[in-house]
């Protein structure tokens, strides 16, 4: 017999050895954007809430760098990130935020449980900014530069971690 | 009576947070077909081609999420506006790659997907063809 014979097999058993290792290995769920470098799409949003502005894609060509937190009132998660958005905030961040599917009194009784570190809240009841924009869940977190280009994504709650990446973040699309 | 509505209820209660986020009515055209049924069949194989963003392994037209609803808003609207099923499938894989898109393509690094089984079915003939030209 010769030893060709083996190949098959041999080869057989190496996709299963691949094909095993994948399984072990965990899937990655992060859809990132690919809008991260171009513009911010245009979108003019009603105010989320009485009380606050909202928010339109004009209100980033003023030459400040700003974040641009995609969230709502029903995300469990965003509890979470309240505090890192108010640290952030009293760090000297401008936050817009972008409320998805959301109600004006669920939006005014999170604010008032959980702080309030926005400068204006726009309602995006149809998703339309978050899928122009390429976020997939929420919350996610965008750096946009002083005239209006995303510079920075950032997938999931803030953690207390990622507020120093963000605040360079800013500083570096304030150059 | 009471015994059975019991756990009825509560299981009412504990789904609350999860309707939460239904708590808005679907986009418009989420759940309605366009009044023109060429357009909708056309939204319609746009849709099952089109991954579901928020949920595991679902196109758009499977899935209850609202996301999912509010990417069938827009695929229909795009459409009865005019925009070409593909116009909208590039607009939607310009901001999430080809993740988004259940049709197979041809790129840089999906190229010996395709390539493989041709070089293996040309493998398998050249091999049977020295067999047989043995025998015979």
């Amino acid at each position: 017999m010769s030893w060709r014979l083996w190949i098959p097999l041999l080869a057989f058993a190496g996709f299963l050895g691949l094909a095993a290792y994948q399984l072990t290995q965990p899937r990655d769920e992060v859809v990132e954007s690919r809008m991260v470098g171009k513009a911010l799409p245009y979108f003019d949003l009603e105010p989320a809430t009485s009380g606050l502005p909202g928010a339109a894609s004009d209100d980033f060509k003023d030459g400040k760098p700003r974040l641009l937190n995609i969230w709502a009132s029903w995300c469990l998660p965003c509890i979470a990130e309240a505090p890192q958005l108010e640290r952030l905030r009293e760090e000297g961040a401008t936050i817009v935020g972008v409320a998805i599917r959301d109600r004006p009194e669920d939006v005014a009784q999170f604010l008032e449980r959980h702080g309030n570190p926005y400068a204006a809240i726009g309602s995006d009841d149809l998703s339309e900014v978050q899928l122009g924009i390429g976020s997939s869940g929420v919350p996610e977190t965008f750096v946009i530069t002083g005239t209006g280009k995303i510079a920075y994504q950032h997938i999931g709650d803030i953690r207390e971690r990622d507020v120093p990446i963000l605040l360079e973040k800013l500083r570096e699309a304030a150059e | 009576m009471r015994s059975r509505l019991l756990p009825i209820v509560l299981a009412l209660v504990a789904a609350g947070p999860l309707a939460a986020q239904q708590s808005l009515p679907p986009a418009p055209f989420a759940n309605r077909q366009l009044d023109d049924a060429a357009q909708e069949a056309q939204a319609q194989d746009l849709m099952e081609t089109l991954r579901c963003l928020t949920c595991q392994s679902q196109s758009i037209a499977d899935s209850d999420a609202p996301m999912a609803g509010d990417m069938r808003h827009q695929v229909r609207i795009r459409i009865a506006a005019g925009e070409t099923p593909e116009e909208i499938r590039s607009w939607l894989v310009e901001r999430y790659g080809d993740y988004v898109s259940y049709r197979p393509e041809v790129g840089a690094t999906t190229w010996p997907l395709f390539a493989v089984p041709v070089l293996i079915l040309i493998a398998a003939l050249a091999i049977f063809r020295r067999r047989f030209a043995r025998q015979g």
